[in-house]
């Protein structure tokens, strides 16, 4: 297992550079070429998403991201215990991103996985030309939310008052060589 | 240059050329751009994301909040982008339906004119 740990200050520009180490490790775990973009899309988002919720509550403190090409045990969650392989060796080798904020999470919208409606997304644009609470996209912030878990493979989101998690993760084609998998 | 925008006249349409990355960091440049255009009286916009390697959910929105834009003076905006990993943010968020999505400038002026 080889773990990866950038940490940014909460500035757009280094999104970006989040991106490009993402699909870094991703490519170097062995993620297929064509899973590459959802990844770098996803990670985009995630990072964004963290970067404009710094920025509205504490524009100082920076971002984590875990990018993690592996399989048996995972390193230790935040403030978490370590969560063991399970025994059966379904630990099927997985490639996990972590994005961990510091900003406190919304109510209501922290329990909420997707937006409603992604016909409503497009309908939710701000009016005015002022830049809107989401961001200057202007579009509602759960649409961020709703690319990463249409992208991933599997997701959580975890907000809490400290800040919110958002991990997410692809499979990794076994050593044996089923399933896609691109080398080098 | 991360992202790289030009623009000119055609057909009393301004096509928009986009090329490089549109995220969080460059699409307020995009943003400002289409708010210039529409200021200046260009109602009928065709965005070309030929040349776009990448574009999140913050590029969508500038381009949502470009066609607003233009709507409230009965213009339009246009797209023409046949990279599938550049549709791909567009068919997930459903965004397929509101766009008029093209293969080409051309195609995307000639559509406008039939409707």
């Amino acid at each position: 297992m080889a773990l990866v740990q950038l940490t940014i200050s909460a500035l757009p520009a280094h999104v970006r550079t989040a991106r490009l180490m993402a699909t870094a490790v991703a490519r170097r775990a062995g993620i297929a070429e064509s899973a590459l973009d959802e990844i770098r899309l996803a990670v985009g988002e995630a990072c964004s998403r963290a970067v404009e919720a710094h920025r509205a509550h504490c524009p100082g403190q920076p971002i984590e991201i875990e990018l993690i090409d592996g399989s048996d045990a995972r390193p230790p969650r935040r403030g978490g215990p370590t969560v063991p392989a399970p025994a059966n060796g379904h630990a099927a080798k997985r490639f996990e991103v972590v994005v961990s904020d510091r900003a406190p999470a919304k109510e209501p919208d922290a329990d909420r996985g997707a937006p409603a409606s992604l016909d409503g997304a497009a309908n939710g644009v701000y009016p005015g030309e002022h830049t809107p609470p989401g961001g200057v996209s202007g579009l509602s912030p759960d649409v961020g939310l709703a690319v990463i878990i249409g992208l991933a493979d599997e997701v959580s989101i975890e907000p809490a008052e400290d800040g919110t998690v958002v991990r997410m993760s692809w499979p990794l084609a076994s050593p044996d060589g089923q399933g896609p998998q691109l080398v080098g | 240059m991360d992202l790289k925008l030009d623009h000119y006249t055609k057909d009393d349409t301004e096509i928009v050329v986009v090329e490089g990355e549109i995220d969080v960091y460059t699409a307020p440049r995009l943003r400002e751009l289409l708010i210039d255009l529409v200021n200046k009286g260009n109602f009928h916009l065709v965005v070309n994301m030929e040349k776009v390697e990448f574009l999140d959910s913050t590029g969508l929105g500038v381009l949502v909040g470009g066609l607003k834009r233009v709507r409230a003076h009965d213009g339009t905006l246009d797209l023409v982008c046949t990279q599938e990993r550049i549709l791909k943010i567009f068919r997930i968020t459903g965004l397929t339906k509101v766009f008029g999505i093209y293969e080409s400038v051309q195609e995307a002026i000639d559509k406008r004119a039939a409707k």
